[in-house]
């Protein structure tokens, strides 16, 4: 935990003094709502489109996050440095994952308003509970599994491209769960919360892919 | 017991694809003791390196340090060693002290030695200064205090005095050199000063050992054919 700690304190303080990854996610999302909102030809969106629309978004605001996690890492030295400490290498995955759920979390809460803003009908203050719980475990989702593709393309030439390659595939499932959970939420006079089958679903996804990240990380640190 | 020695290889090979970088390198170094590597570029010295601090995987033959078998038990050689390569393994962004810190908790040593090893070598008031921004000769210091943060048994030295003036290399010499009191393995893009601090010498050429013994049994001869 105390490893985990200093390299997730060490990862939030570079972002902090780069600024190179929250922001240009940021941009990317209130960017695609703009698209989308003269792309659509509509003033307003809701229930299953705009949770499509805005579950989208946040997946692809995502990878630009996930392509950057293990930059430094590579460029810098990271990896030889933590792979000489005597500690457990765990502790960078769930560091990682920690991180990149944070980033996402900042992300979210700039870019969930933005979409209200933009896009959305009918408004977000009923269903805001429920969408954050939603949004939540798809942000654990995103971020394991974000974190195990970033450590397998950082090996890779062509890093940029296969963590998008292999990532989007892999979360395809969540981001069903995800957009099936948020588009009760945000239907005109919609439920204030999300469906329990499609919460589950993500949660197990989620359990399941930690449980993956877990067993196959320490093989991803390998020469 | 007989203490087992600091690294003992026995017919190590590491191939890089279809290019095979060590072949069949057989040394034994005791503990305490200083080895220096010799060879022109490429003729595996750096790789040696990176076997020993547990970064590559040899790919046949045997490697030990401490009697540790490599890679197997390589949980337990780690933070013995000491790594000083290229790389200086510092995070750009982050200042020179934030970097060891950081590293020190990696390792479990407290925030004073970090303090300590800042003013040995003279970087105690460009401590706070983004590593980004520093001279290479700067940032080589940082990177001699991080090798050596958790006092390691082990010093893996390659071109340890790359970028260092005269004054900066005698301020790092108490943390790497011979007072050091553990053992090191050193290369240099200087052999004579190599040859200086060993008390044996491995020359490679072309990922074979040419040459096994002693400093004074190396002719200049076969020092000249090692770098030919």
């Amino acid at each position: 935990m105390k490893t985990t700690l200093t390299v997730l304190r060490k990862d939030l303080r570079l972002e902090l003094r780069t600024l190179e990854t929250v922001p240009a996610m940021t941009l990317f999302a209130v960017t695609t709502f703009v698209i989308f909102h003269f792309g659509l030809n509509r003033a307003t969106i809701d229930g299953q489109l705009a949770a499509s629309v805005l579950t989208t978004t946040l997946l692809l605001a995502g990878m630009l996050g996930v392509n950057r996690l293990f930059v430094a890492e590579r460029e810098q030295g990271g990896f030889d440095a933590f792979l000489l400490a005597p500690v457990d290498r765990t502790a960078m995955l769930v560091a990682k994952a920690a991180a990149l759920f944070t980033f996402l979390t900042v992300l979210e809460v700039i870019a969930v308003p933005a979409f209200g803003l933009l896009l959305l009908g009918p408004s977000l203050g009923r269903s805001l509970p429920g969408l954050i719980a939603v949004l939540a475990l798809a942000d654990l989702g995103i971020a394991v599994i974000g974190t195990l593709v970033s450590a397998i393309a950082i090996h890779t030439r062509a890093r940029d491209l296969i963590g998008p390659v292999i990532g989007l595939p892999l979360l395809i499932p969540a981001l069903i769960a995800t957009a099936r959970a948020i588009g009760p939420l945000l239907a005109v006079h919609g439920s204030s919360s999300p469906p329990g089958k499609w919460l589950a679903v993500l949660a197990l996804y989620d359990v399941v892919f930690a449980l993956i990240a877990y067993a196959v990380f320490d093989f991803l640190l390998e020469d | 017991m007989e203490e087992p020695p600091a690294i003992e290889l026995r017919g190590l090979t590491r191939h890089f694809g279809e290019r095979t970088a060590l072949r069949r390198v057989s040394v034994r170094v005791p503990a305490g003791t200083t080895l220096a590597v010799l060879g022109r570029n490429g003729a595996g010295k750096s790789t040696l390196l990176r076997i020993l601090s547990t970064l590559l995987r040899p790919h046949a033959g045997e490697v030990s340090v401490f009697g540790e078998p490599l890679p197997r038990r390589a949980f337990a050689v780690r933070g013995q060693l000491g790594l000083l390569s290229h790389e200086p393994l510092l995070y750009n962004d982050l200042t020179g002290r934030e970097n060891l810190v950081y590293h020190a908790r990696l390792h479990n040593v407290g925030e004073e030695r970090v303090e300590q090893l800042l003013e040995a070598v003279g970087m105690e008031r460009r401590a706070e200064d983004p590593v980004r921004l520093l001279s290479r000769g700067m940032v080589q210091r940082l990177a001699v205090c991080r090798a050596v943060l958790h006092q390691p048994r082990l010093l893996l030295l390659d071109e340890p005095r790359a970028n260092l003036d005269p004054a900066a290399s005698e301020l790092v010499e108490p943390l790497i050199g011979r007072g050091a009191g553990c053992t090191r393995v050193l290369t240099s893009h200087d052999p004579q000063a190599a040859l200086a601090e060993a008390d044996l010498v491995l020359g490679l050429k072309d990922g074979r050992a040419s040459f096994v013994g002693a400093p004074e049994q190396l002719s200049a001869a076969k020092l000249a054919e090692l770098y030919a």
